[in-house]
């Protein structure tokens, strides 16, 4: 017994001996930073989105328009680097809490991009908020988000109520269609885009179906428009589903038009569809055409990521980190200095062209919002027309 | 091979027995003291010095990329889980893939019964929904559970699988009452004022409510604990080891498989409870079918049947992957982890599988089982094949 | 709810219903062979599915089609289509195979319990679509439209299309060759002795290690020519395609009864059907929705599914 006991002791000695080891290190976390004379160096800006997972297709376009940003500004900056830091929610609210507690807990994290989806913002966006974190997200786009008296959100797009009716009338006043066939993908975004364009054509919805993010077959809805005799499609969702709809809708004879949002404003879109599919398909954008103003936002995205086609939202995402770049080179290196920054913005971006101008509830000056029209051609998403506001 | 791991096992059964040797009263305090240890864990002065340095990197235990209090809630989430779907498992063998239907259930009760947005519009503070969430999915599990326990074995696990399909696609449609994926925001935190006068549960510490979920799971585990050491629990072994034989014995074998579901499901009610109430925001997106199967895998990582068991599973399949998104940066490589933790999950749970598929901390009995089955197999290699 | 316009639809849901029930069913075949054998719910089998529709597509890509090319010409298109239909059908049969040798075979060895083997299952379906998902960046993608649709005949309103015949012509010659080689032919015996009692068929000479291999390759050659279909039909891919086929038919193989061939493809066209009433009848949010309901109140009323169980003997 008595030895035993001794081996217990000695057992218990050596663990604390290992514990004690340890406890004279901790690690140098970034925590304590934030002195010194060049403190508006290494700060970080963090990207808040899904980078793996189901919807990481969305979030890593972002992500590398993020990116992008913060490289060029750190080629210019060579002294004064800012860092990038992921924060990979996968697009799981329930994965949100920790990121966002953990961002705002790195006092180096002065600004955040994101987050990118409606769901995981309502999560997070408190947290922000209570730490007095600047956000300003590419693509969350559900109107209630402004209206939660969140002092830190900034929407670098217009809502779903600005592209919504937008699109309305385009179908209304553009198209001229009287048979309107209308779907969405009961997405957050896809259910609040289709009831804005509902609103505007009311009286041309000849039906309206749903379907699920994720699937494949669209037999029956395909049945159901060329039944109803639409030769107008409004689709509210993303690109995956809409290629997919698209191209089985076509397959099984159908002749009209598409019209979709900015979710479906995508290289993947053609690529699911295929060219031939696609041909004709108008996407609406709350952004601004590619002119010589926009700059070399595309060759210089696509040199640095594998010639990739910059997907939804990586030109807004490259524009509001700029936003944020230039808070911090103007000396802005604390949250509440560059959330007044970004409140009191008023510039154009150079990827979008949009000029960025926020209101005091967060949102884009409706003044700002701009929805363009555009149609796809040859395999390529050329500007149409602007969408005169109503 | 063999022999190295009938080593290992020698040891830690030795270790075990040692322990089991011990006075009670050490017993105790090494119990009391792990406890102790859980509960000071999640403050940032003490796991701050958990890890030890490797030249200019420094290894962590903590999480980096993800607030460690944060993610140690997610986990004890995860292992109230593990511990409620171990009952229905491990306890009574019954095999449940749609355990996190009973999660979703619970937290969209009380999501639905307090948020001033739900379409119930009844704004109930968050702890009176608390019983009835857990009321709800008791029952519901009994409702389920009671014409699907006749079946047995896998089309169980199909009908719960398919039962928790439908929850989450119920949930997922805008119409319904459950507002698909724009889901129900502003469900309201447990009550409670700090010493500072704020609210003890706010958004940003997450440190409350893991403590509040860590007196849940000791709470859940010392019933159920004594549950499995009274008759209940010794019917369920029964069930588990050979229903027939049970039956003829004279247990009533269905009513203490449906206890164990019925069990099982307000467990998870629970959890969902809690969840609702830290999360704030409730929609379709936080109840997918591969988080049912991550609690199966969970529990038998762990070793079915055992609760230390379901806790080891439970908190390593959560914190794992969380804390492997800050390993790329410790490597020094442009490693990124987060991508690839899905896949060493699914390579640790295939080698853990054959070489050791009674779990990491084993129920005994189960052991001795596995022991056996394993002896079974040689006479049938020599006989011949062709 | 819809009624004028459901029964309107009526005649084209259904054939709709049943091309889909029918790539439902052969994906089913796998599960139900495997589950016959062993008794196992092969979870990776969605992936040796997925496995398909890439390779067939990269097939497809190696001959120089892509999403915008246009429909080749008769020849062209005819090698294309056998020369996608033999890589896609051995890349998953060599799936299904590869995930038996290295996750399966050595807990059989060890005589482990069922639930390891689910787990197993579980950890290989993961590891497969993960790497899949990393290799091809998690981007969805669009398939070449090799065959146009075309409409043939109509039937009371419906427009039938060649691609409609063909994937139902493919999967009833699948179905017949499959049900005749596992009742007619040496190995076929093979398969249902090893099914009906593993013990005493080993006694009685029959390898049961070959059995099983025999048996994941059929599943494997049959998940393969599911994805061709897939493939030439819905046009599309993706690292976690596999995930809802794979559930769904799974459920239509325990709908027919799992274990039973027939019963597999009763299950699938039966659940694909079913699924295009509901999306027609009340739209298409209720269309996952009502295969589940028909799954759980199926087996509430009817355990062994619709033709019960025939591989092996009923389960106790």
């Amino acid at each position: 017994m008595r030895q035993k006991l001794a081996r217990v002791l000695g057992g218990i000695a050596i663990s604390a001996l290992v514990f004690g080891g340890a406890a004279a290190c901790k690690a140098d976390s970034g925590s304590e930073g934030g002195g010194g004379s060049n403190a508006a160096c290494d700060l970080k800006i963090g990207f808040f989105g899904p980078l793996t997972g189901d919807a990481a297709g969305l979030g890593i376009h972002m992500r590398n328009g993020t990116k992008l940003a913060i490289d060029q500004y750190n080629k210019e900056n060579a002294d004064c680097k800012v860092n990038l830091t992921e924060y990979d929610s996968q697009g799981d609210p329930a994965k949100a809490p920790a990121l966002a507690q953990q961002a705002v807990g790195d006092q180096k994290v002065v600004g955040i991009i994101g987050p990118a989806f409606s769901g995981e913002s309502e999560v997070a966006d408190p947290i922000f908020d209570e730490a007095g974190l600047p956000i300003i997200t590419p693509s969350a786009t559900r109107p209630s988000l402004s209206t939660k008296g969140w002092k830190i959100f900034h929407r670098g797009v217009g809502n779903d109520t600005s592209q919504g009716p937008a699109a309305g009338r385009y179908i209304k006043d553009v198209l001229k269609a009287e048979k309107v066939y209308v779907v969405d993908d009961q997405s957050a975004y896809g259910a609040g885009l289709k009831d804005e364009v509902k609103k505007v054509i009311g009286a041309s919805v000849v039906g309206e179906d749903k379907i699920q993010v994720k699937q494949t077959n669209f037999s029956a809805v395909s049945t159901r428009i060329i039944s109803s005799g639409a030769t107008v499609l409004f689709f509210g969702g993303y690109y995956t589903e809409a290629g997919l709809l698209l191209k089985q809708l076509k397959g099984a004879g159908w002749k009209g038009t598409m019209v979709a949002g900015d979710g479906v404003n995508d290289a993947n879109f053609i690529k699911v569809a295929g060219e031939a599919v696609a041909e004709g398909t108008i996407l609406t954008c709350p952004c601004a055409p590619a002119t010589a103003a926009k700059g070399t936002f595309l060759t210089d995205y696509k040199a640095a990521f594998d010639n990739a086609e910059p997907g939804t939202y990586a030109d807004v995402s490259y524009d509001i980190t700029k936003i944020m770049l230039e808070g911090i080179k103007a000396g802005k290196a604390t949250r509440a200095d560059l959330l007044s920054f970004i409140k009191s913005y008023n510039k154009a971006g150079t990827a979008t062209g949009v000029t960025y101008k926020f209101e005091g509830t967060g949102e884009l000056d409706p003044a700002q919002v701009i929805v363009w029209a555009f149609k796809v051609n040859a395999g390529k998403v050329v500007p149409d027309v602007e969408i005169p506001k109503a | 091979m063999t022999a190295t791991a009938e080593k290992g096992r020698g040891r830690l059964a030795g270790m075990k027995e040692r322990w089991a040797h011990l006075p009670k009263q050490v017993r105790w305090a090494g119990i009391a003291a792990l406890i102790a240890f859980l509960y000071i864990l999640p403050n940032r002065w003490f796991y701050e010095y958990l890890g030890f340095p490797i030249g200019s990197e420094y290894f962590a235990f903590y999480t980096t990329r993800s607030d460690f209090a944060g993610v140690l809630f997610d986990t004890a989430v995860f292992v109230l889980l593990a511990v409620g779907l171990n009952v229905v498992v491990g306890f009574a063998g019954l095999l449940d893939l749609g355990y996190f239907g009973f999660y979703a259930l619970g937290a969209y009760t009380v999501a639905l019964l307090t948020s001033p947005e739900s379409r119930f519009g009844t704004e109930w503070p968050w702890l009176a929904a608390v019983p009835l969430a857990v009321m709800v999915t008791m029952v519901s599990g009994v409702i389920l559970g009671g014409p699907t326990l006749r079946l047995r074995g896998d089309y169980l696990a199909i009908v719960t699988l398919g039962f928790a399909e439908m929850i989450r696609l119920y949930a997922a449609r805008n119409e319904g009452i459950l507002q698909g994926q724009r889901g129900i925001p502003a469900v309201p935190h447990p009550p409670g004022t700090g010493t500072d006068g704020k609210p003890l549960f706010g958004v940003v510490d997450a440190k409350p409510y893991y403590w509040l979920m860590l007196t849940l799971i000791l709470i859940v585990i010392l019933l159920v604990r004594n549950l499995a050491n009274s008759r209940v629990g010794r019917a369920w072994v029964a069930v588990r080891e050979d229903e027939d034989a049970a039956e003829i014995m004279g247990v009533p074998t269905f009513k203490y498989k449906l206890w164990a579901f019925a069990i099982g499901a307000a467990v998870a009610g629970l959890t969902g409870a809690v969840f609702a109430g830290k999360q704030t925001f409730i929609n379709s997106d936080q109840f997918l079918l591969e988080s049912s199967i991550l609690v199966l895998a969970a529990v038998i990582l762990g070793g079915a049947g055992n609760i230390k068991g379901a806790i080891v599973g439970g908190a390593l399949t959560w914190y794992l992957p969380e804390w492997l998104r800050g390993v790329g940066d410790l490597v020094g490589v442009e490693f990124d982890a987060a991508e690839y933790r899905i896949l060493v999950f699914g390579l640790v749970i295939i080698v853990m599988m054959i070489f050791r598929p009674q779990g990491l901390v084993p129920n005994r009995r189960r052991a001795a089982e596995f022991a056996d089955r394993r002896k079974e197999v040689v006479p049938q290699e020599t006989v011949p094949n062709e | 709810m819809n009624f004028d316009e459901f029964f309107g639809n009526f005649p084209a849901l259904t054939i709709t219903g049943l091309e889909q029930g029918a790539i439902y069913a052969l994906v089913a075949l796998g599960y139900t062979l495997v589950y016959g054998v062993l008794r196992l719910i092969n979870f990776a089998h969605s992936e040796v599915f997925m496995v398909g529709t890439f390779t067939a597509l990269w097939t497809w890509e190696a001959l120089g089609y892509n999403q915008n090319s246009p429909s080749p010409a008769f020849g062209a298109l005819l090698i294309a289509l056998l020369a996608g239909l033999v890589v896609a059908a051995l890349a998953s049969a060599v799936t299904a195979v590869t995930v038996e040798l290295v996750a399966y075979r050595p807990l059989r060895k060890r005589n482990a319990p069922p639930l390891a083997f689910l787990i197993t299952a579980i950890g290989a379906s993961f590891v497969l679509a993960e790497s899949f998902g990393i290799g091809t960046s998690r981007a969805p993608f669009g398939m070449p439209n090799l065959i146009p649709q075309e409409t043939l005949f109509t039937v009371f309103g419906a427009a039938v299309t060649n691609v409609q015949l063909i994937i139902l012509g493919v999967t009833l010659v699948m179905m017949v060759g499959l049900d005749q080689f596992v009742n007619r032919s040496r190995l076929g015996r093979g398969i249902r002795a090893v099914a009906q009692d593993a013990d005493t068929a080993a006694l009685m000479g029959v390898n049961k290690n070959r059995v099983i291999l025999l048996v994941f390759v059929l599943g494997g050659l049959m998940a393969g020519v599911a994805a061709l279909l897939w493939n030439v039909r819905y046009g599309y891919t993706k690292f976690n395609v596999g995930f809802l086929i794979g559930l769904k038919a799974f459920a239509a193989a325990v709908l027919g009864g799992i274990g039973n061939l027939r019963g597999a493809l009763l299950g699938g066209l039966l659940l694909g059907v079913a699924e295009n009433y509901a999306a027609g009848l009340f739209g298409g949010d209720w269309k996952d929705f009502t295969g589940f309901v028909l799954l759980v109140v199926l087996l509430m009323f009817r355990p062994t599914g619709l033709l019960g169980e025939s591989l092996g003997r009923a389960r106790a």
